[in-house]
């Protein structure tokens, strides 16, 4: 009876949906691959200097004349600066606010200090971390994959409603003997295909490149998946009840996802603001997908013990639904 | 047919609906039989998409009654909405579906009506249909909108303003397309500013301003009760200062004149005679003529004769 079938027939929603969370990966995955540790670029006005800081095989050390040296230092070209001092002694130029320039700095200064005779006390060696599961990338394709049910669902719902509206294709649509309740259930049928899909190609595109882990049961990952996208699907209902226009709409849209872009800890983790907002941030229904979806993925969490975002983002659901429901304009 | 009257398939009393500031409907009371097709006219803003959407239990009014087909909206609205075909002023439907498509969706909605290939047929939209709506032209659209008013088999149909919009060639072709369907004895509200479309497909009209209705019969009985069959236009020129009206008043078959930016109209009963001596009077009055025309009246004259303005000033 529900022959009210969402068609995929919009380029650029299939762009955005399933490419640009590819691209975006990609991207910054490469940006952010297992590289050797940065080999920073420093300058000396000496060459005795520029011999001594030579032997740190982590620095790339050119010697320039004094004002180039300023200059590169000044526009970022390089790290750090090592000019020589009164008594042999040497003078670091750094700007000490940019971990760059603090790594610069002891990198340099071992090296001085080495090539002047320093013999360390205790013995090190190192033993790198590498291990599938705890790189950026293994950090990022969660975010994404929260960023893109979020997305995904406010855009697809919010657009498309908004849309009929303005074409008074929902006045339309409720002039026929329609139950209403099936326009609702034909969105939420299309949402959880477009979820199989969207979830699919993210995480088959992080398994198969970059080998990231899903520790976690799959299925738990999609009770998930489902639960976060009814909730941004119910919030991208409540921002689109009313708006006439896919400019108010839009700009209602943004608004709501533009803060939770950044705060929910998509790109970096969310533990960097201020512990006054935390729980504020921890209550944003994006920052709980991406948590439990990380405590997945990354931990193998089950179900129990993401039962705190779990709960958030089910009151998400609830509370948005609700409003929705009441605010609701079909004309 | 259901109801307390057999021949009322729409009655309206006392209908009232205010936006805010702006009443659109003001007292309104309306009866359309079955099986005729009734013409609600009237220019923008008087209330007639107001009116044929609380008919059709969109809008709900402030006061009045509405028995549709013998049912009310606020109980048997579900029943209701199985029997009526419904097109809405300017809806754009899905532009990423077909044709067919289209059809079969709304055709999902009804218990009973012809297949989305029959619609399709009833409405010649043959060679589109695989066509995305995008693809469609405004008339084909609009056809295609009819269509959708129609798989469900309705009893009543409600178009609203069908053609505004289209080019004359898909103007006629659309009528022609609901002249078809009077035939099948079904009862159609129609709205439209054109008074020619009303003339041609209505057997009664309504003629309705700033919410209320001003006139109401057969296209035939408007233009009669203006008392003029004839319309004749002259333009004075620079001299229409000079022009002597109550002498032009005096003409023999002259009903009343008007008088617009230098153009003067007179409603003429018996033209043979009127011309002749309105070029003798204005020979006399030494005026040079110039644009003369006559036409038959038509509802337009009726608007105008009612309330002194054109449909289609805004």
């Amino acid at each position: 009876m529900v022959r009210f079938r969402e068609t995929l027939r919009e380029p650029e929603a299939l762009f955005w949906i399933f490419v640009f969370p590819i691209l975006l990966a990609a991207g910054l995955g490469i940006a952010f691959r297992n590289r050797p540790a940065d080999v920073l670029k420093i300058a000396t006005v000496t060459p005795e200097l520029t011999k001594s800081l030579q032997q740190e095989k982590l620095l790339s050390v050119q010697q320039l004349d004094s004002n180039a040296a300023e200059d590169a230092l000044r526009t970022g070209k390089i790290a750090l600066l090592a000019v020589p001092g009164s008594n042999g002694a040497v003078v670091y130029r750094y700007d000490d606010t940019n971990p760059e320039g603090r790594t610069a700095r002891m990198l340099a200064d071992r090296a001085v200090q080495q090539a002047a005779g320093r013999v360390d006390p205790v013995a090190a060696s190192d033993q790198f971390l590498r291990e599938p599961g705890s790189r950026y990338i293994d950090f990022l394709i969660p975010g994404l994959l929260g960023m893109n049910l979020m997305g995904s669902a406010i855009w697809g719902m919010g657009f498309t409603v908004v849309d009929a509206r303005r074409k008074k294709l929902l006045k339309r649509l409720i002039a026929t003997p329609m139950p209403k309740q099936y326009f609702l259930l034909s969105y939420l049928l299309s949402r959880i295909l477009m979820l199989v899909l969207e979830v699919g190609i993210v995480l088959g595109f992080g398994a198969l490149i970059f080998h990231v882990p899903v520790r976690g049961s799959l299925l738990d990952l999609g009770v998930v998946c489902l639960l976060g996208s009814l909730s941004f699907s119910a919030l991208g209902l409540l921002l689109a009840s009313r708006a006439k226009t896919i400019e108010a709409a839009s700009g209602l849209m943004n608004a709501v996802m533009l803060p939770m872009w950044i705060a929910s800890g998509v790109f970096f983790s969310a533990q960097r603001f201020p512990d006054i907002v935390q729980p504020l941030i921890k209550a944003l229904p994006l920052t709980a997908a991406i948590d439990a979806l990380r405590a997945n993925m990354l931990q193998g969490a089950n179900l129990a013990h993401m039962a705190p975002q779990m709960g958030v983002l089910a009151a998400w659901l609830l509370v948005c639904f609700a409003l929705a429901l009441k605010l609701f304009r079909w004309r | 047919m259901l109801g307390s009257s057999p021949k009322a398939a729409l009655r309206v009393s006392g209908l009232r609906k205010a936006y805010q500031d702006v009443v659109a409907v003001s007292g309104l009371d309306l009866e359309v039989r079955a099986g005729e097709c009734f013409g609600l006219l009237g220019p923008n803003g008087a209330g007639k998409t107001t009116t044929v959407e609380i008919c059709e239990g969109l809008t709900a009014p402030d006061s009045g009654d509405v028995e549709l087909l013998g049912l009310h909206w606020n109980s048997d609205a579900q029943q209701l909405r199985q029997r009526l075909g419904i097109q809405l002023q300017d809806t754009q439907l899905s532009e990423k579906l077909t044709v067919f498509e289209t059809l079969r969706l709304f055709r999902s909605f009804f218990e009973k009506g012809p297949g989305a290939n029959e619609a399709i047929e009833l409405v010649q939209l043959e060679e589109k249909k695989n066509s995305r709506v995008g693809n469609l032209s405004g008339g084909q659209k609009q056809r295609l909108a009819l269509a959708c008013a129609l798989v469900g088999d309705p009893d009543f149909l409600f178009l609203d303003e069908p053609t505004t919009g289209l080019d004359p060639q898909a103007r006629r072709q659309l009528w022609d397309l609901i002249e078809q369907f009077k035939l099948s004895g079904r009862t159609i509200l129609l709205t439209t500013h054109y008074m020619d479309e009303a003339e041609r497909l209505c057997e009664r009209v309504a003629i309705m301003d700033n919410g209320k209705q001003i006139a109401l019969g057969t296209p035939r009985e408007l233009i009669a009760s203006i008392c003029a069959e004839h319309l004749v236009a002259f333009s004075a020129g620079s001299n229409s200062n000079a022009l002597d009206i109550p002498a032009l008043r005096r003409i023999e078959g002259v009903r009343d004149v008007r008088t617009e930016n230098g153009a003067v109209e007179l409603q003429v009963t018996e033209l043979h005679l009127a011309v002749p001596a309105l070029l003798a009077e204005l020979n006399r009055q030494n005026i040079p003529l110039t644009e003369l025309s006559t036409h038959s009246a038509t509802l337009e004259d009726v608007f105008v004769a009612l309330t002194g303005r054109h449909l289609r000033d805004e």
